[in-house]
């Protein structure tokens, strides 16, 4: 597609950016069994801005993400986060799995969960201190969990096992996040606090990338978008990329006349 | 019953089920969590081909040999478990089935087609143990314990089962927060940069050496029931992992002793004349303890998001 290679607001991108982008992926192929689940996959995700990810079931959304983080293996292709490989700076890169990734009947409180995003810094023995603990009570309250802290995970509803995954994401103090369909199965209250979140974070500096389902709502949630189908439709501002053409390319036809209407206005 | 006799011919039976269901309860708890409790299974009947191949390459009936065969017969049964996972993509329960039931039979094939029948390689004792058997015949009284004469005529599977529990306790506190971390959410532990493979692959060994060193002193039934009940009990109990398993070490301590009383004075008490194997009343007492704690216990209800 014409608009895969458009240059990112009108400038040429040049190298040197794509050396020091929060995260830049260049020729991911990723395939599962035989078939490939990305192909030869370019996207950079620029610093400051909220990004979506967006396509189809099975475009490679998610696979993207694993990718990034090494937890599947990439047949080619070059990943990088600040200019370096994505191992030497996992620090600076924060995590929300798929809710439906992990089983919320295992024995943990909703404060053990969100000190798990501080694993890193407390390694294996180093004791876990009252600051540490404000820290997770500070996150919490940033997603209106705070009365929550000593529940048993298992008895909390599904918008509030996603905003306990944005808290452990906040404790890792990260300068890039990296979600997977945060808003998938939410409350409309959780989804308007997590919106306020990720924008907080975006205008504190960090990079915000989503990989997001709901195209009704891309526009206002995010600045920047790249669609896939297993490979790069299109990358940009998201009034340059979500047109007719590039949204039928992505979804393959499958979408109607009246919701194109609806998610371009 | 405490005095002399007491520390000579039960003592000993007791504290080695006690280390010996402690040390299976404890990596049973991140088993059971992790959908792997049948790997206890698995390692426990993986053990006979191991004990076979031990005994046709030293030609003798010693410990030692068949120790080390039956923990390389772990070590390997783990590996082409984890492989066959991840090659096949099979569910873990599907690779364990495979990988338990071929090398058993196996081992069958293997003592039969071997020149055995002159030795007394027993799958009678691999099932059962023989507890009971593990006596001090040493001790005089409770001042034996203090007594370096008295202790070195201890049953080796003591010692032996002791350091056993050791290792699996250390090891466990120190891996807690990866373990605790990897098992409820592999993907996020990957994304922190943890090893996860070797953490699961750690937790395995741990779990075969406790299984293998429970096996040579108690017998492969205790080892599978104490993998699987104690910790599903104490998950009955609490939402907590810490005071999982805490309890669970409770319920494998309570089951160890109760199951060895029952056994040895039970059918006494009931008018019957012998007792029974200690180790099927002790896997017998953990099963009522999981059936009490399934019946009754606070955190049974499953829970609806």
């Amino acid at each position: 597609m014409q608009l895969g290679l458009a240059a990112r607001d009108g400038r040429i991108v040049s190298t040197d950016e794509n050396k020091t982008a929060p995260l830049a992926v260049r020729g991911l192929t990723v395939t599962y069994g035989e078939k490939p689940a990305l192909f030869a996959l370019d996207a950079t995700f620029e610093a400051g801005v909220m990004s979506a990810i967006i396509g189809p079931n099975g475009a490679g959304k998610s696979t993207l993400l694993k990718a990034v983080l090494g937890m599947v293996s990439p047949v080619s292709g070059d990943i990088r986060a600040y200019g370096h490989p994505v191992r030497d700076v996992l620090d600076r890169i924060a995590y929300v799995p798929q809710r439906a990734s992990v089983d919320w009947d295992f024995p943990a409180r909703v404060i053990d969960v969100v000190l798990m995003g501080m694993a890193r810094e407390l390694g294996l023995l180093r004791p876990i201190r009252r600051a540490h603990r404000d820290r997770a009570m500070d996150c919490l309250t940033r997603v209106g969990m705070e009365h929550f802290a000593d529940r048993q995970i298992g008895q909390l509803s599904g918008g509030q096992q996603q905003r306990v995954f944005l808290a452990r994401a906040l404790a890792q103090e990260a300068d890039l996040y990296l979600l997977d369909e945060p808003f998938a199965g939410v409350d409309a209250a959780t989804e308007k606090t997590i919106v306020a979140v990720l924008k907080s974070l975006r205008d504190t500096g960090r990079t915000v990338v989503v990989v997001h389902h709901d195209l009704a709502t891309v526009s206002d949630y995010f600045e920047r978008a790249l669609l896939i189908n297993t490979t790069r439709i299109a990358e940009g501002p998201v009034a340059d990329v979500l047109t007719p053409d590039t949204l039928q390319a992505t979804y393959g036809g499958r979408l109607a006349q009246a919701q194109l209407a609806q998610i371009l206005g | 019953m405490i005095g002399a006799e007491f520390v000579a011919l039960s003592l000993p039976p007791i504290l080695i089920g006690c280390l010996a269901a402690i040390a299976c309860a404890i990596p049973g708890n991140f088993l059971l969590l992790r959908r792997q409790a049948l790997i206890g299974d698995a390692i426990s009947h993986v053990v006979l081909p191991g004990i076979v191949v031990g005994f046709l390459v030293t030609r003798t009936v010693s410990t030692w040999p068949m120790m080390l065969g039956a923990g390389g017969a772990a070590i390997v049964a783990v590996l082409l478990i984890e492989s066959i996972r991840r090659a096949g993509r099979l569910e873990p329960g599907a690779a364990m089935g495979v990988v338990f039931s071929t090398m058993f039979a196996g081992g069958v094939l293997l003592l039969e087609q071997s020149d055995t029948s002159s030795v007394h390689l027993d799958v009678q004792h691999a099932l059962y143990g023989n507890l009971e058997s593990l006596i001090w015949l040493d001790a005089t009284g409770w001042a034996s314990l203090l007594d370096a004469q008295a202790l070195a005529g201890l049953p080796p599977e003591l010692p032996r089962m002791a350091i056993t529990c050791l290792i699996v306790t250390g090891v466990t506190a120190l891996l807690w927060r990866p373990l605790k971390l990897s098992t409820f959410d592999e993907g996020f532990a990957r994304a922190l940069g943890l090893p996860v493979r070797a953490l699961s692959l750690a937790l395995v060994i741990m779990a075969a050496m406790a299984a293998v060193a429970a096996f040579d002193a108690v017998g492969s039934i205790i080892v599978i029931a104490m993998f699987i009940c104690p910790p599903a009990a104490a998950r009955l109990m609490t939402d907590r992992l810490a005071h999982q398993v805490w309890l669970s070490v409770g319920f494998a301590t309570l089951s160890a002793i109760l199951g060895y009383v029952l056994a040895g004075y039970g059918p006494l008490w009931l008018g019957f004349d012998d007792s029974v194997s200690a180790a099927g009343m002790i896997a017998t007492v953990s099963g009522l303890i999981l059936a009490l704690a399934a019946g009754f216990g606070p955190r049974r209800a499953p829970r609806s998001a």
